[in-house]
């Protein structure tokens, strides 16, 4: 009688406690971050070194402007360049993290059987596996994107600090470049390419990383060599690296223009409209999601190791 | 209603049997103590009871199929699985803000409370934690979650006896309530003989003992036996036999007080030779617990 007694003036509290899932899904993000620090540690040391370089450019910056001031196009491309690069350099830093990461996400917890507490809490395996997935997909481009500005921020005072200080006006940095644009393009890029396009790739690191219980890199690529390898051999055809080959460097089949298909120009030409016009977008969005829900599958059922 | 219902309990691994139908049932406001040797099917158990591995045969914890409604049951059961498992590089601080920030039922408040009692610095990172700071860290945890069902796997293992007095002391004097109900798996019997209510004996994947301490309490006596007496001592079916110093040690299932006191010094048995006996009745002689 007074254990029902007890349970019932507990239960009010615990009803009215409930916590949305999106709430849990933004703490279990948080955790995320928490634990891999590489996620903003590895773009901040990487901005730090752009940052350092193009300090040394700068001291230059005033000659270089002076002899090419006869080559408008030359100009621009002077003072344009530095801004690109270190976009780019940013953009692969955040990716070589964010495979790593994948890789590790659904092994590590194993691994060290920290997957004991987090099971223990009322976080579902959609729920884990959703937060880890939007590492890559979400968390990683919007970090690449503000460190990139603010990078770029620094800079252009930089430059500008140093052209004031040889007598000449900065004005000409800031009528070259237009950063909104050069901004939207890279968030642009980021989120249609870096996430949305690769997401497959995500999806497939995450699963392996859910399977594998050691060497989750070569469980990630030597499968894919392997068959490549034999279609090669028995068919004397090479879809499958085309196919990946054209997944990983370039866009949609008619934004993919032919030259440099890395740099953030390729995906200019690409309107939204492309991209959701393209069957492979939808395709690989499906493939991700197939991935991801057999990855929670995954981690329900795999004991520690 | 009953915490849990087990009925068949059946889990093989390849060629390995772990649980072999496994029946029991255990009420809600219990403490049951889960005692096998190693590789009896303890962990196993748990894990089904948990949701965390699939299983064959009928299993119902609070009302709930474990595997199936697993997200459900999380907010009702807690459980420590072994010291170990707190995330290393995890700061004291962070873990309070993420268990409040993912639980429903976890009270703030009252695991700051209990971790003012230690000495645990809350900016410290796990890793930097002594193993009892993380077991005790663990425990602030799990008490101050308003859960109905509390799981327990070898929780104090490698701690000194200190720590490990001060865990089961905690457990029940500031978590236990009459109406929550806790399993604890344990090798350190003896230690936790006090604490419960109920035991269950494992072995090879089948439950061979399930009793309440009371019954434990009232129908076991050992008595110390002189050698000239024995053929009489064995004449009332002693369910067990050991050698002690000059005197044989017999157990015995309900006999009568009276006629046991005739024979030598009669005593309650601890639980450690009572696990010993039975496991020796199961044909398979087994190093005591400690």
């Amino acid at each position: 009688m007074t254990t029902q007694m007890d349970a019932i003036s507990r239960s009010p509290t615990a009803a009215s406690a409930a916590i949305s899932p999106a709430r849990r899904f933004y703490w279990s993000v948080r955790r995320e971050v928490w634990e891999n620090r590489s996620i903003y540690l590895a773009p901040l040391a990487v901005a730090g070194l752009i940052v350092v370089a193009s300090l040394i450019n700068s001291i230059n910056l005033p000659g270089q402007l002076h002899v090419s001031s006869l080559d408008p196009a030359e100009q621009h491309r002077i003072i344009e360049q530095p801004y690109t690069f270190a976009a780019l350099l940013l953009m692969f830093s955040t990716m070589v993290v964010g495979v790593f990461y994948c890789l590790d996400a659904l092994q590590g917890e194993r691994r060290d059987r920290t997957i004991l507490f987090w099971k223990s809490l009322p976080v579902s395996d959609l729920t884990t596996v959703l937060a880890k997935a939007s590492i890559p997909l979400l968390v990683l481009p919007l970090v690449t994107f503000a460190v990139t500005v603010v990078t770029h921020a620094i800079m252009l005072l930089l430059g500008s600090v140093r052209l004031l200080a040889s007598g000449q006006s900065a004005g000409i940095l800031w009528t070259q470049l237009s950063f909104f644009q050069m901004w939207g393009q890279l968030l642009y890029h980021l989120i249609a390419a870096h996430s949305l396009w690769w997401a497959p790739f995500w999806g497939w690191l995450l699963l392996v990383s859910a399977w594998a219980r050691r060497a989750a890199l070569l469980w990630a690529t030597l499968p894919l060599l392997a068959i490549g390898m034999v279609e090669g051999i028995a068919f004397n055809t090479s879809h499958l690296g085309h196919l990946l080959g054209h997944r990983f460097m370039g866009g949609p089949e008619s934004a993919t223009p032919a030259g440099n298909p890395m740099a953030m120009n390729s995906m200019t030409p690409a309107t939204p409209v492309e991209y959701l016009s393209s069957p492979g977008f939808w395709l690989g969005l499906a493939m991700c999601a197939a991935f991801l829900a057999a990855a929670v599958r995954l981690r329900r059922s795999r004991e520690p190791m | 209603m009953a915490c849990i219902e087990a009925r068949g309990l059946r889990k093989a691994y390849g060629t390995t049997v772990a649980l072999d139908g496994v029946d029991l049932r255990v009420e809600e406001g219990r403490i049951l103590g889960l005692i096998g040797p190693n590789g009896a099917g303890k962990t196993t158990a748990l894990n089904a009871i948990l949701g965390l591995i699939a299983y064959q045969g009928e299993l119902k914890v609070l009302g709930r199929d474990p595997w199936r409604e697993r997200d459900e049951l999380t907010r009702d059961v807690c459980f420590i699985a072994d010291v170990a498992v707190l995330p290393r590089w995890m700061r004291v601080a962070q873990v309070l803000d993420y268990v409040a920030g993912v639980h429903p039922r976890f009270d703030r408040a009252k695991a700051e409370g209990f971790l003012a009692r230690t000495t645990i610095p809350r900016g410290g990172k796990v890793h930097e934690l002594s193993k009892g700071m993380v077991t005790q860290l663990h425990l602030a945890l799990v008490m101050a979650i308003d859960a109905r069902l509390l799981v327990l796997d070898e929780p104090t293992l490698g701690l000194d006896i200190l720590f490990r007095k001060q865990f089961y002391d905690s457990l029940l004097s500031d978590y236990f309530d009459g109406s929550r109900t806790i399993l604890v798996t344990t090798h350190q019997v003896e230690e936790i003989q006090h604490v419960l209510t109920d035991v269950m004996f494992i072995d090879r994947g089948r439950i061979v003992f399930a009793r309440t301490m009371e019954e434990v309490e009232s129908r076991y006596r050992e008595v110390a036996v002189r050698p000239e007496q024995l053929p009489a001592a064995r004449a009332l079916n002693p369910i067990h036999e050991r050698q002690g110093i000059g005197r044989s040690i017999l157990l015995f299932e309900a006999v009568e007080g009276p006629r046991l006191a005739s024979l030598g010094e009669v005593r309650a048995p601890s639980l450690a030779d009572l696990f010993v006996a039975v496991m020796d009745s199961q044909g398979q002689p087994q190093g005591a617990p400690r």
